[in-house]
């Protein structure tokens, strides 16, 4: 590399400071390091970790997560049918570490958009030139009664890990002839296949171990996701295990909950009590988004699309599920794919440059039978301003693919989980 | 007045220049990071299905995805995913993974049948498919550590007539039996 003589030095200073009068207040730190600090180590945030030291290894990158291990919530349905350990969706950060991302185990308690600093319930302050806020979903008090104690009882599993063991734990207890409530969330939520996929996986369970069992799924929604290739599958697979039943019918799902009597009641007044009842609650954008202040009315993080930079906060990016992302739905990949495009942005930014044009992909799995799955897929590039969706690109299963086809997508289904938590965590 | 003609060119190109510059698309990086979710980062697949794409040669790459994207090669998935690309994204993507190290799948394998499909190999496949199928160059794939379930997906469509054999293909499997076919594929898989 070229060495700086003192004419040259004063060039970039001065450019420096040109640049930083028209509103890029980060450069004016030049001659230090750059520093990103990235708030949630899950998909999304793992990624932007990993990809930003990627495209550029001079870049200090910080990534602050209150728990050591991160649990995927995709194939954690895999995980309630017994088809897989939960110890095989769990994932540390030391890959991360191997990239020179410094891992910090605190909770964030707020962000400091004018002053760019990280603060932390430890008591510690993270200054950045640019952050990037992944802290997925949080529940909405829409089901009323389903509270921090409700959900031990009646758990949701919609975040992987403890909540995952514990729906494993009364799958398993539970008697041959019980009843399994699921009771899904309205849109928009996390992972909008998943309710689904999840009546699937235990159904498959209970009619091999339990096969006097049911399943029923009382929806807030007439329709959802794959909604042709689920009512296949649930006709081919589980026809006499598997009710669902649409929000039209039962005044709009699940309304409230008594944890203590075991009970959930519908908005036209219809109690059930399951023996086994897992609620899904409504989301919105996860705790600490609402906190910093990046949130609008519908709960959820508004971000420039090119950049995902928060249309709120200067230099502060929200990417995966908080983020309002629509066309691109709220799923790992699209929160991989989402992390890259703003890895790259940021790289660019940091260094004073323009960011370059986005690419994203979302290709996403379900497992409904032990050889059966299915997929969607899309591909999106940005126009006006926005995401959209390649027009002639992606779609859906074909509902007449055959059986070996179909095979082949459980398999390739188990390849994307292998590659996207390699890509996301690895060393 | 002739110069300022070439001016008014010169500017004209300039201006062109710049909205080109504008409607720059994304970066061969940015387009190939795109496919690590499924493919591993860097087209490194971990499996136990999905093939590795990296250190294909750029003319194979852009012929499969051509052939996906018109559904003339069967796919479960690649058909939708390839029809979001222009020809110079495809094209950019060749590059970025041609030049990507190809890393080879760690599988279990029977022993007994990498041996017989080492001998198959030579009678049968070498012409075209060159140093044990690691050379990309030959534009033929790479099929030397390939996960084994692609490479068995891979034979099972060509035999059914879901993807179309070069000639010399066509005649060497005709001849060969199922159990023939696996130790191949198995010999193939086999390579580190």
């Amino acid at each position: 590399m070229k060495k700086l003589n003192r004419r040259d030095f004063i060039k970039i200073a001065g450019a420096t400071t040109a640049v930083s009068a028209i509103g890029f207040p980060a450069i004016a730190a030049a001659g230090g390091k750059k520093k990103v600090v990235i708030v949630g180590g899950g998909t999304g945030g793992a990624t932007a970790a990993k990809y930003i030291r990627r495209g550029d290894s001079s870049i200090e990158v910080t990534l602050i997560e209150p728990n050591e291990h991160y649990y995927t919530c995709y194939m954690s349905n895999e995980v309630l049918s017994g088809h897989r350990s939960i110890d095989s969706i769990r994932f540390g950060y030391d890959g991360l570490r191997k990239h020179g991302v410094t891992v910090v185990h605190d909770t964030v308690t707020g962000i400091d958009a004018a002053g760019h600093k990280v603060m932390t319930k430890g008591g510690k302050s993270f200054s950045y030139d640019r952050c990037i806020v992944a802290p997925g979903i949080s529940f909405k008090d829409n089901i009323a009664g389903y509270d921090e104690a409700a959900h031990e009882k009646m758990p949701h599993a919609w975040k992987a890990g403890e909540q995952t063991k514990i729906l494993r734990s009364q799958l398993e207890a539970m008697a041959d002839g019980g009843t399994v409530l699921i009771a899904p969330p309205p849109n928009p939520f996390r992972c909008p296949p998943g309710p689904y996929e999840r009546a699937c996986q235990v159904s498959s369970y209970l009619q091999k171990h339990k096969p006097k069992s049911k399943v029923l799924i009382i929806d807030s929604k007439d329709k959802f996701s794959k909604f042709g290739l689920f009512k296949q599958a649930f006709e081919r697979h589980h026809k006499d295990t598997i009710e669902w039943v649409p929000a039209k019918d039962t005044g709009g799902g699940i309304k409230s909950v008594d944890a203590k009597a075991g009970t959930a009641t519908t908005g036209s007044g219809d109690v059930h009590k399951a023996d086994v009842t897992n609620i899904i609650p409504a989301q919105v954008a996860g705790k600490i988004a609402h906190t910093a202040g990046l949130t609008n009315d519908s709960g959820w993080c508004p971000v420039d699309h090119k950049t995902f930079e928060s249309t709120i906060h200067k230099d502060i990016h929200v990417i995966g599920d908080a983020a309002i992302q629509k066309p691109l739905p709220k799923s790992g990949y699209a929160a991989n794919s989402e992390a890259k495009v703003t890895a790259a942005a940021v790289v660019e930014l940091v260094n004073g440059r323009d960011p370059g044009t986005p690419s994203w992909v979302n290709t996403c799995y379900s497992i409904v039978a032990p050889d059966d799955g299915i997929s969607v897929a899309m591909v999106y590039n940005f126009v006006d301003g926005k995401v959209a969706k390649v027009k002639g690109s992606g779609g859906l299963t074909s509902k007449d693919s055959s059986p070996a086809s179909r095979a082949r997508e459980v398999q390739y289904a188990y390849s994307w989980f292998n590659n996207i938590t390699n890509d996301a965590f690895g060393g | 007045m002739p110069a300022k003609k070439s001016l008014a060119m010169l500017l004209g190109s300039v201006l062109l220049l710049g909205s080109g510059q504008l409607m720059a698309g994304p970066s061969a990086t940015l387009l190939g990071d795109t496919c690590a979710g499924c493919h591993g980062t860097d087209g490194a697949s971990n499996g136990p299905a999905t093939p590795s794409i990296a250190g294909l040669s750029a003319e194979y790459f852009n012929t499969v995805m051509a052939e996906y994207a018109e559904d003339a090669r069967a796919s479960t998935i690649m058909g939708r995913i390839a029809r979001g690309y222009t020809k110079e994204e495809i094209a950019l993507m060749g590059d970025h993974f041609a030049g990507k190290p190809m890393k080879k799948a760690k599988q279990e394998l029977d022993a007994g049948k990498v041996a017989a499909g080492s001998k198959l190999y030579k009678k049968n496949c070498e012409k075209c498919h060159d140093e044990k199928g690691a050379l990309a160059d030959d534009d033929s794939g790479l099929l030397a550590g390939q996960w084994l379930p692609y490479l068995t997906y891979s034979m099972e469509d060509f035999r059914a007539g879901h993807r179309d054999m070069p000639k010399k293909m066509k005649k060497k499997v005709k001849k060969l039996s199922d159990a023939q076919i696996e130790e191949l594929l198995q010999f193939f898989a086999s390579q580190q």
